[in-house]
């Protein structure tokens, strides 16, 4: 783990507490999928934490972030309402976007996060968009565009980083390289190791930070953004990490070895984020025990409200096709 | 008012330039827009008008088509109102991703939390350019909810959509044909029908979702827009030495649709004629007579009639672009037959 010495106690605990929450929440809507109560697809962030929570502890209010179809794990990073992410997942009208969006494009402008995208590598182009925005409107704001290794190698990606990276825009793309695009090893379809190379070739920094050390993204995530909201322009910030899940529902992973999902779970972001707390730190285990006893009622109370809400009416699907007014 | 002739270009920019001055969140971006010594966008409409608003707000961007169409659904998440151009309407299909999947659903998706105001101006038609600079597209456009399709016949309705469009909270496809731009200069098309007329040059705006009745008759309805419209304005100036009189109405808002307008016309003349330069298959004259046929059926004499480009990709040579664009004379000739019955 990095030595951070600097970051408060306060807000490690916090990061802690975040990436508790994402897995808990996943969790248990995994148990949920298989007892057949979750419409449509899931795609889980176990094993990710890290990456999101250490990029949006980064951020300020006023960001934005423009997640992918595994959106989960950036919203409540964010600060999104679990109970607002679990009925929109379940369907219902209580979803932070009515059951219109599901379990892949939740939005919550309240906390700066964009429709989540199921296009892969469409966010990226995007985000520079909104970077180019706030550059043009001389605001202080930072975008994020996360996405995975398979969006690098999308057209999307060399087209939003050059733009980007021409016009300085106050934007940080954030590559999750969890090692597979769906079920196709990334090794396979790259002749690089490092993605983060890439930026090279559009004049932007590349870096290349342990996704599985929320510190250590958390540090590179901070020189990323600040760079940004200077006005020097973006960043390629490679997160290397793995999805202990499959990539979507139903998918057992039979393209990868248990040996190699065991090598990543011993690196596991929470157990050693909870090692460093109590050991670098002075938390008390008892209260490590604490944040995750409260994650995980959290969690139940979000799924129960979710249960509990009604559907969306029925004419509520002619409802928001255009936006009205001028 | 005071009134200007102005070509269609001219009434563009004199639209883009209102809007950049009356909105700090308007501005454009595309290729070649605001390059010193450049050409002012494919077809000059924005020459000039970096001087005015700097080139951060004329930005030129790499020729990157989905890199163009996702910043401008981007900043426009964020409150801005980018107007994005295509050098050429063929080339949004290199970022339709942008336009269908994200511009066209961010609002529905987010329950209403965002919303896509963006313009996306797009030159469109056959111009001796071949097949993949030629394309009629608007219908590819109104097959997807979300996107309001808008595609003016003149200078005058050109401006007042525009300004429509930029002040609108959706994503609006807007739809230029390159034979009515009337372009002065190096990039004027020799064959334009290079239409002037009378502009004001005040702020207005034309509702979206209007059409435009052109000239009034009663035995025969052609509906059509852009350069057909023109096309069908002669044929209904021949069509009345024939003694046919024929309402001529032109569709300058295809998404949303004015259906009342058209639906009284055809119950009126019991003939409808559509005449489009998109090709025939799934075209928009097709949802068009569709909707009429539930609309009027029983008022109508005779089957709707489509004159539309053939199901082929558009041809170069002057010779076989001829053949491929309804003409005035086919519209007459189709028009006759339609009214012997």
């Amino acid at each position: 783990m990095r030595k951070l010495a600097g970051i408060p106690l306060e807000t490690a605990r916090e990061m802690y507490r975040r990436m508790v929450l994402i897995r808990r929440f996943e969790d248990h809507l995994y148990a949920l999928f298989l007892q057949g109560t979750v419409p449509g697809t899931l795609h889980q962030y176990q094993g990710q934490e890290a990456v999101a929570v250490g990029v949006c502890t980064a951020l300020l209010p006023d960001d934005v972030i423009f997640s992918t179809h595994r959106p989960v794990g950036h919203f409540l990073a964010r600060g999104s309402s679990p109970r607002g992410i679990a009925a929109e997942i379940l369907g219902k009208a209580s979803g932070c976007a009515g059951g219109k969006g599901g379990q892949m494009h939740l939005t919550d402008v309240s906390v700066g996060a964009m429709p989540s995208n199921a296009i892969v590598g469409a966010n990226i182009p995007i985000a520079t968009g909104a970077a180019l925005g706030f550059q043009l409107r001389g605001q202080d704001r930072v975008a994020v565009s996360f996405f995975g290794d398979g969006a690098s190698n999308t057209g999307a990606f060399h087209e939003g980083l050059n733009l980007a990276a021409v016009k300085a825009a106050p934007v940080v793309f954030v590559c999750e390289n969890n090692q597979y695009g769906a079920s196709t090893p990334i090794s396979s379809m790259l002749r690089i190791t490092d993605i983060a190379d890439r930026a090279a070739a559009y004049g932007i920094p590349g870096r290349v930070a342990d996704g599985m050390d929320v510190l250590a993204v958390y540090q590179a995530a901070l020189e990323a953004v600040e760079r940004a909201r200077q006005g020097d322009g973006p960043t390629l910030l490679e997160c290397k990490t793995y999805r202990y899940a499959g990539h979507s529902r139903g998918d057992p992973g039979g393209y990868r070895t248990r040996e190699e999902v065991q090598r990543w779970r011993e690196r596991d972001p929470i157990p050693l984020m909870r090692t460093w707390l109590i050991k670098e730190r002075g938390l008390a285990e008892k209260e490590a025990d604490s944040i995750e006893r409260t994650c995980q009622s959290d969690v139940e109370e979000a799924v129960e409200f979710a249960r509990n809400s009604p559907e969306p009416a029925a004419e509520e699907t002619y409802r928001h096709v255009f936006a009205e007014g001028q | 008012m005071s009134t200007r002739e102005m070509t269609m270009v001219e009434a563009l920019r004199d639209g883009l330039r209102l809007a950049m001055r009356g909105d700090p969140a308007v501005f454009l971006i595309g290729e070649d827009l605001g390059v010193p010594g450049g050409f002012g966008g494919g077809f000059t409409v924005t020459l000039g008008l970096a001087d005015e608003f700097g080139h951060s707000r004329v930005m030129d961007t790499p020729i990157s088509e989905i890199a163009i169409l996702g910043a401008a659904v981007g900043a426009a998440l964020v409150g801005m109102r980018p107007v994005a151009e295509m050098q050429y309407g063929d080339f949004v299909f290199c970022g339709m991703d942008q336009v269908v999947n994200q511009a066209a659903k961010m609002h529905y998706m987010s329950n209403g939390q965002v919303s896509v105001p963006l313009v996306l101006r797009l030159p469109v038609g056959a111009s001796a350019r071949g097949a993949q600079h030629s394309q009629s597209t608007e219908a590819w456009f109104m097959h997807t909810p979300g996107l309001k399709v808008v595609c003016p016949s003149n200078p005058y309705d050109a401006k007042g959509l525009l300004l429509s469009a930029i002040r609108d909270n959706n994503p609006v496809v807007f739809l230029e044909h390159k034979l009515l731009y009337g372009g002065k200069g190096g990039r004027k098309e020799s064959s334009s029908a290079a239409r002037v007329t009378g502009v004001p040059e005040e702020d207005y705006e034309i509702p979206l979702g209007t059409v435009a009745v052109k000239r009034e008759g009663t035995d025969l309805t052609l509906l059509a827009n852009m350069l057909m419209l023109h096309r069908a304005m002669e044929a209904a100036d021949e069509l009345a030495r024939r003694g046919i009189r024929a309402d001529v109405i032109d569709l300058r808002c295809l998404v949303p649709l004015d259906m009342e307008t058209l639906t009284a016309s055809a119950k009126k003349t019991g003939h409808v004629l559509i005449v489009e330069e998109d090709n025939l298959t799934g075209g928009w004259g097709a949802e068009v007579a569709a909707r009429l046929s539930e609309a009027a059926f029983f008022h109508l004499d005779a089957p709707i009639t489509r004159l539309a480009a053939p199901d082929t990709p558009t041809p170069t040579a002057p010779a076989l672009e001829r053949e491929y664009v309804p003409s005035v004379e086919r519209v007459v000739e189709t028009a006759v037959r339609l009214l012997a019955g």
